[in-house]
């Protein structure tokens, strides 16, 4: 038994080490919340704004946006969808990447996983990271991702909000993002619970079956 | 309705054995009274395979193993297909819990020498299932099409390629390719689904079989079948149904409520059963800044990278990689101490084990490491090599260490048991 103990820790010892795996700068913790409807509902809008132009989601259909965070599905084709002609479709951007390469450098990827690639305080670090630069293209450069090709495109929200506001923002936005790229995990995590408490129940029969057959044995 | 059934039972045994396999294998099996908490772990395999063999084939009928497909149909799976992040979180965590559980069946052989005569076929057939278990785990853990997977299986595939003179056109040959793409990905789904299952299958089968025809051991190492009543039944035996049945059906509900724990809240496992470089696809461009195999594998992984390389090929690492794997193969013959469990072994015996558990588990800690870091104040790579040596020295010296020891004198019936 002690053995079996020391092995479960010992397994799970790399999680801890996890933590420090980013590229140098301490990350910001993001302030996720699953179950903050309002905030996501303002990470959406936020997404679409300013990052759908050329960060397409492709995986995300604004369908699921609209039942997931309780937004009028007419609402999300009236607001949401610059992009997008049916209720049904994935939020795909209508730039072309090799135009996108050739203006940036790189073609920017899609952000439907990025929160689960790079973790959302890994993200939430990044658009609160931009500093003035004049060496770089677009006078601009990053804390977390050094010389990144994308500009500063939170700039405008950033002078027009106070720096409270605009972590606010920034965070509903991130929340946005790990939603996205896991739509499932409150939906999960509430029929875990259920899951579990019927494996509990179940144990009172199983347990009993148990020792009633057993007191038999010498 | 009785009498129905006995018609019915009737009917069929005299065409196919049907009550005569149950009494067999179940109702009149003994097995010994005294099994303690290792033995839930050969259940749990079973548990786990079936999870991973109805949760696969669910998975198959909406993934696409095409190099363009794949990595979308699995977005698909997790968006679209009703509880189809069910079935992949119940199998991505599967395949964890499938070598938790056999890792730790394992340590229960060597604990109360399972392995030994008369036991030795159950154990190469055991060993046959591990070897299959890390070929569907390296098959499979590609099809997602990650960029994890993709570089995981080019630096494992790129091991063969160590081999002198053949290992180019060998890693080429299985490859399919000149490099991964989607003529590999297609190979490994047919490899992981169809081919490898089957056998998987087939030698679990041969296990049980081999099992049930000596009998199985337990924590005593005796063997009950010496002690038979006048009825013919082990004195220290009981039916496998109903005492193990119910008894099982405790621990199998503990399992699956520690299982669906990871499944429902935590199935990334914290970035070790889902790495977060798989949420990216596949890009052959792109390295992940730090290539880890699974943890299951890391192991053998740290082994790899304690070997120097020779006249610049890592091929001396990789025979040490295959031959920690193989030395597992000989165990039955490498015992020669006169006892089978632990607890009647001599000191040497348990100092060895513990040590052989230390190495083994902290080398797979150094198998995620980096391997210029340090633990504990030792250089990985040193302390890699030692661990390496000190999990060989467990066997090798094993001829030895089991002759000379004193050991205690082994009582003829079992003790403990009921509870």
């Amino acid at each position: 038994m002690k053995k079996f103990i020391l092995f479960a820790l010992l397994a799970l010892s790399p999680l801890a080490v996890q933590a420090s795996e980013h590229g140098g700068a301490e990350l910001l913790h993001a302030p996720v919340n699953a179950q903050d409807k309002v905030s996501l509902q303002n990470g959406a809008k936020l997404y679409v704004s300013y990052c759908l132009g050329c960060h397409s989601a492709k995986y995300m259909r604004y369908e699921r946006i609209a039942s997931d965070l309780r937004i009028e599905p007419k609402l999300v084709q009236e607001y949401l969808m610059f992009t997008g002609d049916k209720l049904g479709e994935q939020m795909n951007t209508h730039t072309d990447p090799k135009d996108q390469a050739k203006w940036f450098g790189a073609a920017p990827p899609d952000l439907t996983l990025e929160a689960r690639l790079r973790s959302p305080d890994w993200v939430y670090s990044y658009l609160l990271g931009f500093y003035e630069d004049d060496k770089r293209p677009f006078g601009v450069n990053n804390h977390v991702f050094k010389d990144v090709a994308m500009p500063h495109v939170l700039a405008d929200l950033e002078k027009e909000q106070t720096p409270e506001e605009f972590k606010q923002s920034v965070g509903d936005l991130v929340n946005f993002m790990a939603y996205m790229a896991e739509p499932i995990k409150a939906e999960r995590e509430r029929l875990g619970v259920f899951v579990l408490i019927f494996l509990g129940i179940l144990m009172i029969p199983v347990w009993f079956l148990n020792k009633e057959y057993w007191k038999d044995v010498k | 309705m009785n009498k129905l059934f006995t018609n019915l039972m009737g009917w069929v045994d005299a065409r196919f054995p049907a009550t005569e396999t149950f009494e067999y294998h179940m109702s009149k099996y003994y097995a010994p009274k005294n099994f303690n908490f290792w033995y839930f772990f050969g259940v749990l395999s079973m548990v786990v395979l079936v999870n991973q063999l109805v949760t696969g084939i669910w998975l198959t009928m909406s993934y696409n193993p095409s190099g363009e497909g794949a990595f979308d149909s699995v977005e698909y799976i997790m968006r679209d297909v009703e509880y189809g992040w069910l079935l992949r979180y119940l199998h991505s965590t599967g395949a964890s819990a499938f070598f938790v559980v056999v890792y730790l069946h394992m340590f229960r052989g060597l604990l109360y020498g399972s392995y030994k005569k008369p036991r030795e076929l159950i154990w190469l057939f055991g060993m046959g299932i591990y070897l299959c278990l890390m070929a569907e785990g390296f098959f499979g853990y590609l099809l997602p099409w990650g960029n994890m997977s993709y570089w995981g299986a080019q630096v494992i595939l790129n091991l063969a390629g160590a081999i002198p003179f053949v290992g180019g056109d060998l890693v080429q040959w299985v490859r399919g390719d000149f490099l991964i793409s989607g003529a590999t990905l297609n190979r490994f789904f047919a490899l992981h689904v169809v081919a490898i299952p089957l056998v998987l299958v087939a030698l679990v089968f041969l296990h049980l079989v081999a099992l049930h025809h000596v009998g199985s051991n337990n924590p005593d190492g005796i063997e009950i079948k010496k002690n038979k009543g006048p009825d013919g039944v082990p004195l220290d035996g009981i039916p496998f149904h109903p005492y193990y049945t119910v008894h099982d059906l405790v621990g199998i509900v503990v399992f699956l409520a520690v299982f669906c724990a990871v499944v429902f809240f935590f199935p990334d496992g914290g970035g070790y059963f889902l790495e977060r470089p798989n949420f990216e696809p596949a890009n052959p461009l792109k390295t992940p800044e730090h290539i880890a195999p699974v943890w299951y594998y890391t192991p053998f992984y740290a082994m790899l990278r304690a070997v120097p390389s020779m006249f610049g090929s890592a091929f001396p690492g990789v025979i040490v990689m295959g031959a920690a794997i193989a030395i597992l193969f000989v165990l039955p013959w490498l015992d020669r101490s006169p006892v089978k469990s632990i607890r009647y072994k001599g000191w040497m015996s348990k100092v060895w084990l513990g040590i052989l558990v230390v190495s083994f588990v902290v080398l797979g800690y150094l198998g995620v490491q980096p391997s210029n870091g340090h633990t504990l104040g030792i250089g990985n790579t040193l302390l890699a090599q030692i661990l390496t040596v000190l999990y060989f020295a467990y066997f090798l010296l094993m001829p030895f260490y089991t002759s000379i020891e004193k050991c205690k004198p082994v009582p003829d019936r079992v003790t403990g048991g009921s509870h």
